[in-house]
């Protein structure tokens, strides 16, 4: 506990259980400093503590008990290793000398999260404490960071020992970051000055190394388009005339299409991740590479690089900025916006001013979006709602984007939402799931209820597993193979945790539904059903190169 | 085009790293052929040498992401010509036919092997060199059909005239103190 305070660790999110006693009970005299949320489900607790290390830029802590307790915890793991988000887990464990006997609630909890960690240890002893959780900070923050488990044996956590904390600022076997090098700097800042349809890619990096003002220097100076990845998103604002869009499978038309136009492609702080690539042989041939990346492990994993700038994004950006000339691309930019037109007209228009009768996810967000002034935090489920939330939400703030990205875990949403709303207290956090993804979770309306969070929760419901079913529809010959979903009254079930909400069906009444939410004191639960087989594009079909995006099927 | 690569990794002497380590060929599919580990001539610090069929490129990402791990201190690939190598192999024989005939002595004094127990049942020979070394004389051998038969991972030094670790150890110690 007290190594815990020394790192200014002020919220738990956790489940108590048999091998963790000891340390629930000593949490009971440090109530005033550390804040536990107790969720409904050890899932809930590790995407609570995602959200809430994603909008404050803090270490989640999650808590929980040996055996189901520690496996319960893994999903959320595995999404916080592949998204880079922060956290230590910390998990009890049956005693040191009934390790590996099948003792009751035993699970190799250590083994079993080898692949989905940054690192983890076992502590069967008090006094390796301090250094394991000194260690697991150091560790799951810096660099690339990531999620780093320690498993307490209950004999450990009972122990007493001298208090002695020291925080861990090296270890010889880790470099976190390598300093930029000036040569390779120069080398890209060349290809930048001589580009002539240049295209900045940025991701989750950005807003990891906060690196905001940096990207919009550098962009600024050299006139220079860029676009995101899904994890990139709000980093830079929805309104900056050079941001051009959102990359990938159902991002923008312009970004998609222009990558394989442009003849200089600058990565920062992202992966070339299949999503935004798709096929990699046919990905931005005309283009020189220039990777910014702090993990060298990213670095021509997927594609080859011309010039690799290994190093922190907020530094290698300062530097790249005052080693560019200033500029701008005024023709190129415009090819985007021409681009945006034609998406506006065969896509946007429809989806946000929708005429046909059919409420549509796109009119949805675009009012909530609008109705807190651009300046929500907003956290999403996966699935067909998560894509059209990530394109028509518009952002001021940067940390204000939460979604399962890298994993798509379905279910994240309303666990994530409530994380956020902790670690963002003063801001509207507005959490959008689909009526597959919200029943994986809906246990944590509970936490939600009984800490008063006013999570704002939309649930689109179209009574299917709508990207799944959109993809059978254009894969699978509409075979609707097991994606109908009977479901259950939302909104009584909400009532049933104490609260509040309303369906809506009308887009005459879905202005004020939405008003009425966000007025609401405390969380609220709006149900909108919506039009059941409505899709999202453009798309970038699977297997397809990004330039062959497709508008409408 | 893939070809036999020897990665080596030094790391810290960690519980579970091993499983870490394998993982990170596991997940690619990637089978080892051969690993051996053991303390390097740094103390504390464990060298592992693993050899796999791969091409190149799967080689370095292998490699990127196996230094990666927090408890590596530093991994390399090379190909089997840049290595010097050598593998041990134990042959467990009947006496009987040593007794009836110096063809076993023969194929062992021919090998470059050597005998190292002999009991009223069995002997044991040895021999180190490389796996088509060792592979013949087993071929050899089993013409008595051989009893039990085992062959060590590979062990491998660089044609480097020096083993770099250390100064690398002091180059990563100032960098780190660097880093603010």
């Amino acid at each position: 506990m007290l190594s815990l305070l020394e790192e200014s660790v002020d919220t738990i999110f956790g489940y108590p259980g048999g091998q963790i006693m000891p340390v629930y009970d000593a949490l009971y005299d440090y109530q005033k400093e550390i804040k536990h949320i107790l969720t409904r489900h050890e899932q809930g607790a590790v995407h609570g503590a995602q959200g809430y290390a994603r909008v404050s830029g803090k270490t989640g802590v999650c808590l929980a008990t040996s055996g189901p307790g520690a496996t319960n915890l893994l999903t959320g793991i595995a999404d916080a290793m592949i998204d880079s988000t922060p956290l230590v887990c910390i998990t009890g464990q049956v005693p040191a000398p009934l390790l590996g006997t099948d003792a009751f609630q035993e699970s190799d909890i250590v083994g079993m999260s080898i692949p989905v960690t940054k690192w983890n240890y076992q502590v069967t002893t008090p006094e390796e404490i301090p250094e394991a959780i000194a260690k697991a900070f150091y560790i799951a923050r810096s660099g690339r960071p990531g999620p780093v488990l320690i498993d307490l044996t209950k004999d450990a956590q009972f122990g007493e020992v001298e208090f002695v904390y020291e925080k861990i600022t090296k270890i010889r076997s880790y470099v976190p970051e390598m300093h930029v090098d000036p040569h390779q700097v120069k080398a890209a800042a060349g290809l930048i000055d001589e580009a002539q349809k240049p295209l900045l890619l940025f991701g989750h990096g950005i807003i990891i190394s906060n690196a905001e003002e940096e990207l919009k220097a550098f962009i600024e100076k050299t006139g220079i388009p860029a676009a995101w990845t899904l994890l990139g998103l709000s980093a830079l604002p929805s309104d900056h005339p050079l941001n051009v869009g959102m990359l990938g499978m159902h991002g923008n038309y312009g970004p998609n299409l222009l990558t394989n136009e442009a003849d200089l492609i600058i990565a920062v702080g992202m992966r070339f991740d299949d999503r935004v690539t798709s096929k990699v042989s046919e990905y931005a041939k005309k283009a020189k590479i220039i990777h910014v990346e702090i993990d060298p492990a990213e670095l021509n994993k997927i594609v080859k690089a011309d010039v690799s700038i290994l190093g922190d994004a907020k530094k290698a950006l300062k530097m790249l900025t005052n080693n560019v000339k200033e500029n701008s691309f005024n023709g190129w930019l415009a090819e985007f916006r021409k681009c945006d037109e034609i998406e506006h007209e065969k896509v946007c228009q429809k989806d946000l001013y929708p005429v046909k009768p059919g409420l549509t996810m796109g009119e949805v967000i675009r009012i909530a979006a609008e109705k807190t002034n651009n300046d929500a935090v907003l956290v999403t489920d996966v699935g067909q709602q998560q894509m059209v939330a990530q394109r028509y939400f518009k952002f001021k703030r940067s940390r204000s984007n939460v979604t399962s990205g890298g994993l798509g875990t379905m279910g994240f949403g309303l666990p994530a939402a409530m994380g956020a709303q902790i670690g963002a207290p003063g801001r509207t956090v507005i959490a959008v799931i689909g009526d597959g993804g919200f029943q994986m979770t809906l246990q944590e309306l509970g936490t939600i209820a009984q800490n008063k969070l006013p999570v704002k929760i939309i649930v689109m419901n179209n009574s299917f597993l709508g990207m799944v079913r959109q993809w059978q529809q254009l894969f699978f010959e509409r075979r609707y193979s097991s994606t109908e979903l009977y479901n259950p009254d939302f909104i009584a079930i909400a009532n049933g945790f104490g609260i509040e909400g309303q369906h809506v069906a009308e887009r005459e009444n879905l202005e004020n539904a939405v008003q009425e939410m966000l007025d609401h004191n405390g969380p609220y639960l709006l149900e909108v059903k919506i039009e059941k087989e409505d899709n999202v594009f453009p798309m970038v079909a699977p297997g397809a190169s990004v330039s062959d995006i497709i508008l409408e099927p | 085009m893939k070809r036999d690569h020897i990665i080596t990794i030094f790391s810290e002497n960690n519980i579970g790293l091993l499983t870490r380590i394998t993982i990170v060929f596991t997940r690619r599919k990637i089978n080892i052929n051969s690993l051996t580990v053991s303390e390097s001539a740094i103390k504390g610090v464990y060298k592992f040498t693993i050899v796999i069929r791969e091409t190149d490129a799967q080689t370095q990402k292998v490699v990127a992401q196996l230094e990666k791990l927090i408890d590596v201190l530093k991994a390399f690939s090379h190909t089997a010509e840049e290595m010097i190598f050598q593998e041990i192999a134990l042959y467990k024989v009947p006496i009987k036919p040593m007794y009836e005939s110096n063809t076993i002595e023969k194929i062992v004094r021919k090998a470059g092997a050597r005998i190292l127990e002999i009991t009223k049942e069995y002997v044991v020979i040895e021999k180190t060199g490389h796996k088509e070394d060792t592979q013949a004389l087993f071929e050899e051998l089993n013409k008595f059909r051989v009893m039990q038969f085992i062959r060590s991972g590979r062990v491998a030094i660089t044609r480097d005239p020096v083993e770099r670790l250390s100064e690398f150890l002091k180059e990563r110690d100032a960098y780190l103190n660097s880093l603010d």
